[in-house]
């Protein structure tokens, strides 16, 4: 059978062997849960609860605060100890509601209904409710997806399983896992459209998926599992979209406007869980992997839970490993503390013994091309960073630079090592920031 | 454990591949042409091509050193570049030409232009065009098994003297004259699929190079249009093969873009045919990649490649 694929990509070593087989472990939380009012783009959150409440698991903490925002929800019952700022894994601050964490996991009660009962308004209300963002680390709202302007023109529902990130098994587990309820939330995603189809993607790489996600869609008409070749950013949306339809859009475009939705597997999975269960998004699978850590494994996980605790359930530090990185090795950031919580976004703690790229040094470019050949979106990296180096705005433009999906290809297959990415990424900050001010 | 994590941007891993690697590869997939080219020629082979190496990364070295750069012979590029100048001068060649020959490369096409990456001529051809010129009759003597011997390739040149036509099969094996590493055809083959397997050229220049040239010396030879044995000598024979797979694909003097690639191969498949038919000398695959060499920045002007899902006309405003 012929899979399906895209121009350009890179293959890093995957690393996905040190945690495939690893069944999902719950992780029991320890000490006080902090829920950031930012895990979605678009506004923050504003709190409905004062320091000193009493909340139960389950309980809306915080309610979206405009139409691409997020509710955001308690994972544990306790007493919310303070409204303050903390530190994120990106890096930044964001105010956060801390709640001390009472053992008891007391939960409100979920409402759970037959999907059949359901109208299309009811099923789209129970999602926005659940507070359920893109979970592939975008931080898209989901509803919000699911209410497109033209919904008579989607065709296509994909579901993202492709995990092309090195390292990470989290939707792998999943869908190993918990396939029946992926499908059925695939189902009800469908039921929001007319004429649309659904699609699971899921790279060669994993066979068994593939052979169970065939199984349980065998009597469902309008559900296609697709074999994707195993080639980084398979799972970028914008190569997904091409690689399983063939249509292809651009920076200036959402999946939409050619008639798509995409979905991450956990995305997909807690739409399930929302609508059906009635159960708002408070949990997440994380691969906790790399070198650096004794028992590389996934677990399942409190949102909320602070990031030491994934090292230790994973064995803790092998030795004294020099780099943290929340996400894949090829687009995640890298940690300077782990003292962070675990957000609707977090999919993976990955731990190196060894920081090799402050290690490298960068040598004159040879011109070899690989960085165009490597790149998704068919640019010039080369010339794009020479570009940024000299900050030449119009001409990085010009030569669609703002066309790059960050994905960190250039930089990987230079030969000489340049920091491609990282010049384009802030070029791109730069010219963003500039658009906005105007 | 500290607690200060390091930080970077990402992506946080990469290749193993180098410009060292690169450049290793090369030397690998000129051995073989190399090792013939010593076997052919003997102990004077051998010679040329220790100085070129040596003379070349001496120049380099010392060069950098002495201007306060960051020495960089250890990337192989100047190794390189010597290796192939030995390959492209007759085994009878004064030594001291040869040296002659690799300061011109190494020190005024490659250094002065700003080393690696900034040169917009391949140093090694430029060597070999500036031997030529300068020492135009030690360049265009060749001797075999101690007699002077013409080029098979001047023997097939339109107009040329009748001389003794050499057989495909000798063309193809390399046991006659020539320069040292340009007479086996298997030889710089298998060094071609090397490098087009450990990906470190892409086919696409010496294809469309090679097949360009054949096509067009096959119908249009003077004298000898539609002849198909002496369109594979032509392409057997003198430097074609190893100017397409290893001279002509040379990155910092290439388009770097897909399309500017193909351009690039055809526009050289052109010249080689005009030089060789209708020019001065028999030979004119080095004249052409050179020439085509200072068209790269044109050719890639006009071949960017279209950004993914970018319409003619763009389907919605930016926001
Ligand atoms: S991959 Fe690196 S060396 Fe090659 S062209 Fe791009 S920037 Fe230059
Ligand atoms: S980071 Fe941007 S320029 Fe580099 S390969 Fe990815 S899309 Fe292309």
């Amino acid at each position: 059978m012929s899979k399906c694929t895209f121009k350009g990509g890179v293959h890093p070593y995957e690393g996905k062997e040190l945690s495939m087989d690893k069944p999902i472990v719950e992780l029991m939380p320890e000490g006080d849960m902090v829920y950031p009012l930012s895990q979605h783009i678009g506004a923050p959150a504003v709190p409905v609860v004062a320091k000193g409440d009493h909340v139960l698991a389950g309980q809306l903490i915080a309610e979206a605060g405009g139409f691409v925002s997020a509710n955001i929800h308690a994972s544990v019952s306790g007493t919310v100890k303070a409204i303050e700022p903390r530190t994120l894994a990106t890096g930044g601050k964001c105010n956060s509601i801390v709640i001390e964490n009472d053992g008891k996991y007391e939960e409100v009660e979920y409402v759970a209904k037959k999907f059949e009962d359901l109208s299309r308004d009811e099923i789209r209300d129970r999602i926005k409710a659940a507070g359920i963002v893109g979970m592939g680390g975008a931080g898209f709202p989901t509803n919000v997806k699911l209410t497109p302007k033209n919904p008579d023109e989607i065709d296509y529902i994909i579901v993202n399983g492709c995990e092309c990130e090195p390292y990470i098994t989290s939707d792998y587990r999943r869908l190993l896992q918990e396939s029946d309820n992926v499908v059925m939330g695939l189902k009800i995603a469908l039921s929001l459209f007319d004429h649309a189809k659904g699609i699971i993607a899921i790279e060669d790489n994993k066979p068994e998926a593939i052979k169970l996600l065939r199984e349980k869609t065998e009597n469902e008409d309008n559900i296609e599992v697709k074999v994707m070749k195993t080639k980084y950013p398979q799972g970028g949306e914008r190569s997904l979209i091409y690689a399983a339809t063939g249509r292809s859009i651009n920076s200036s475009m959402l999946p939409a406007d050619a008639g798509c939705i995409v979905h991450n597997v956990d995305t997909i999975f807690s739409i399930y869980l929302a609508v059906i269960e009635g159960k708002p998004l408070t949990k997440r699978i994380v691969t906790v992997t790399g070198d650096g850590v004794k028992n590389p494994g996934n677990f399942y996980v409190f949102l909320g839970m602070n990031y030491r605790q994934l090292l230790e359930a994973a064995g803790g530090p092998d030795g004294e490993p020099e780099k943290f990185i929340s996400g894949g090795p090829m687009m995640g950031f890298a940690m300077y503390s782990l003292d962070v919580p675990v957000v609707k976004g977090s999919s993976s703690l990955l731990v190196f013994k060894e920081d090799i790229v402050s290690k490298i040094e960068s040598s004159a470019c040879i011109r070899c091309g690989r960085c165009g050949a490597g790149c998704p979106s068919h640019l010039l990296p080369a010339k794009l960073a020479k570009l940024a180096s000299k900050k030449d705005e119009e001409g990085f433009t010009k030569f669609d630079g703002m066309e790059c999906v960050e994905c960190g290809s250039c930089s990987y297959v230079c030969p000489a090592k340049r920091p491609l990415t990282q010049q384009i990424k802030a070029m791109r900050r730069t010219i963003m920031a500039n658009r906005r001010k105007k | 454990m500290s607690e200060l994590f390091n930080v970077s941007a990402n992506p946080h891993v990469r290749s193993k591949d180098t410009t060292q690697t690169i450049m290793r590869d090369v030397l690998i997939a000129l051995a073989p042409a190399a090792i013939f080219g010593i076997y052919n020629f003997g102990l004077d082979a051998l010679l040329r091509i220790v100085i070129g190496i040596v003379t070349c990364v001496a120049a380099e070295a010392i060069y950098q050193y002495f201007m306060h750069k960051k020495v960089t012979v250890g990337d192989l590029s100047a190794a390189v570049t010597g290796l192939l100048i030995a390959m492209n001068v007759p085994p009878t060649l004064n030594v001291g030409y040869e040296i002659l020959g690799c300061l011109f490369g190494i020190i005024i096409v490659k250094q002065l232009f700003g080393g690696l990456g900034q040169n917009f001529m391949n140093p090694a051809l430029a060597a070999r065009c500036f031997l030529l010129i300068a020492f135009t009759s030690p360049m265009t003597t060749f001797m075999y098994d101690g007699v002077s011997s013409a080029t098979p390739l001047a023997v097939l040149k339109p107009g040329a003297e009748p001389g003794e036509a050499t057989s495909l099969l000798t063309l193809f094996i390399g046991s006659h004259s020539g320069v040292i590493g340009e007479t086996s055809a298997i030889c710089l083959i298998i060094g071609a699929c090397y490098l087009l397997i450990r990906k470190v050229i892409s086919i696409k220049i010496p294809a469309t190079y090679i097949i360009s040239f054949a096509l067009l010396i096959f119908f249009f030879a003077p004298g000898h249009a539609f002849d198909a044995e002496y369109m594979l000598k032509e392409v057997c024979g003198g430097g074609l093969l190893l100017g397409a797979f290893f001279m002509a694909t040379d990155y910092v003097t290439s388009p770097i873009t897909p399309m500017g690639k193909i351009v690039f191969g055809i526009f050289l498949g052109f010249l080689t045919f005009i030089f060789r038919m209708f020019g001065g000398s028999a030979e004119g695959v080095s004249y052409a990649i050179i020439f085509s060499n200072c068209l790269v920045p044109l050719i890639e002007k006009y071949t960017v490649p279209k950004s993914f899902g970018k319409k003619k006309v763009k389907a919605a405003p930016a926001k």
